[in-house]
């Protein structure tokens, strides 16, 4: 086809598109809804959730996913675009998690020694950080359809951002589950399945967002 | 710089639903295209038209990823090196290493019609004095053989001869010319 018939077919219709946000914003929320639903059909939110929700743990695990998601999800919609690429001051991702390792620190600080491996372990490591990964996954694949509707120019670290706003997404919805207080666990298994997310989204930034 | 300016009206008329500005824009960016493109790949290649019409299209369909609040030639930059890039991959050619900005994109544009004259233009000045004005004359100016008689104090029919001669010259030259 000719370039000049080709603009006329586009010129007959307005330029396309809705914008990152918007449409970063729709996928996170299903992927949200989705996670959740398979949340409760698999582990059902924890029996003394209104009594938990008057503890600090409580607080500190969902602060803490939280301020990684909006983190991570101001940086996906940068990446979103073609003109966007990772700068400096996308290290403060990592200022959430510093938070928690000093809160760890203090925590273990107060401890004699024998109990600090109570503390890391707690009694669901084994399968924290799976769940986690698992419940992140419906957010991942959401957020992946929704930038393959963008223009990301920087594919491996839209992927990895996307990844890691699906890891503390899917934290959240796991902490409505997740019985454990102590902040050592959490700035452990908790950040480890972030991250695992966070990789795996860049692997897959790499194959499947090409436009 | 006056490109910009330009280009980033008619892409917000577009967005607003108007048509005209939007074939406008369609038009001076696929001009801008062919020249960033063209200088890449080696004028000529039909891979550069494909590219151009390829990034036409990513230009309509991931248009909202553009920020109106942002300048709008490094958002058409990005998107012109990244399917430039992709095309390079896709061919395996991916040693070119791409130091530019946007100015690259829009300090050139490639108007076929433009182009083809100045080829003209320059195979025209390998004639002699003579045949160069007879055929400006008569093939560009469109004057009639009797008034480029006139102008040239000739006979018509020395001047049907000496134009006759010239395109000759002119077909043997394109012909026997294969550079780009």
């Amino acid at each position: 086809m000719r370039t000049d018939a080709l603009i006329e077919q586009l010129a007959a219709s307005r330029p396309l598109g809705s914008s990152p946000r918007a449409t970063l914003v729709a996928a996170i929320a299903a992927g949200l809804l989705a996670s959740a639903v398979i949340m409760l059909a698999w582990l059902g939110v924890r029996p003394d959730l209104g009594r938990a929700a008057l503890t600090f743990p409580f607080w500190m695990k969902l602060f803490y996913a939280l301020a990684i998601a909006l983190i991570a999800l101001g940086w996906t919609i940068r990446l979103a675009r073609p003109t966007g690429a990772l700068r400096s001051s996308a290290a403060m991702i990592a200022v959430p998690l510093a938070l928690i390792a000093l809160l760890a620190a203090f925590e273990l600080a107060r401890l004699p020694s024998s109990g600090s491996t109570a503390m890391w372990l707690g009694h669901s490591s084994n399968v924290c950080t799976e769940r986690i990964v698992v419940l992140s996954l419906p957010i991942l694949a959401a957020a992946l359809i929704g930038l393959r509707r963008l223009a990301p120019t920087h594919l491996v670290s839209a992927g990895a951002l996307a990844g890691l706003l699906a890891g503390a997404a899917g934290t959240l919805v796991y902490a409505l589950h997740c019985d454990e207080s102590s902040a050592p666990f959490v700035a452990l298994w908790y950040t480890l399945g972030i991250l695992l997310v966070g990789a795996l989204g860049g692997v897959s930034g790499r194959l499947l967002l090409r436009w | 710089m006056e490109a910009e300016a330009q280009l980033k009206g008619l892409m917000l008329a577009a967005r607003a639903g108007d048509a005209a500005a939007y074939r406008s824009l369609l038009r001076q960016v696929g001009a801008h295209l062919r020249a960033y493109y063209g200088r890449r790949l080696g004028r000529g290649a039909a891979d550069a038209e494909d590219l151009v019409q390829e990034t036409l299209i990513a230009l309509h369909t991931k248009s909202a990823t553009y920020d109106a609040s942002q300048p709008f030639t490094p958002w058409l930059h990005a998107v012109a090196r990244y399917k430039l890039i992709d095309y390079l991959r896709r061919q395996r050619r991916t040693q070119m290493t791409l130091l530019e900005d946007a100015d690259d994109l829009t300090a050139h544009a490639d108007h076929e019609a433009a182009t083809a004259r100045r080829d003209i233009e320059t195979l025209l000045t390998r004639l002699p004095k003579r045949a160069q004005t007879l055929v400006r004359d008569t093939k560009i100016e469109g004057l009639s053989t009797a008034e480029a008689a006139s102008r040239a104090g000739m006979s018509e029919s020395a001047v049907k001869v000496a134009v006759h001669r010239a395109l000759r010259a002119l077909s043997s030259m394109l012909a026997g010319d294969t550079k780009p």
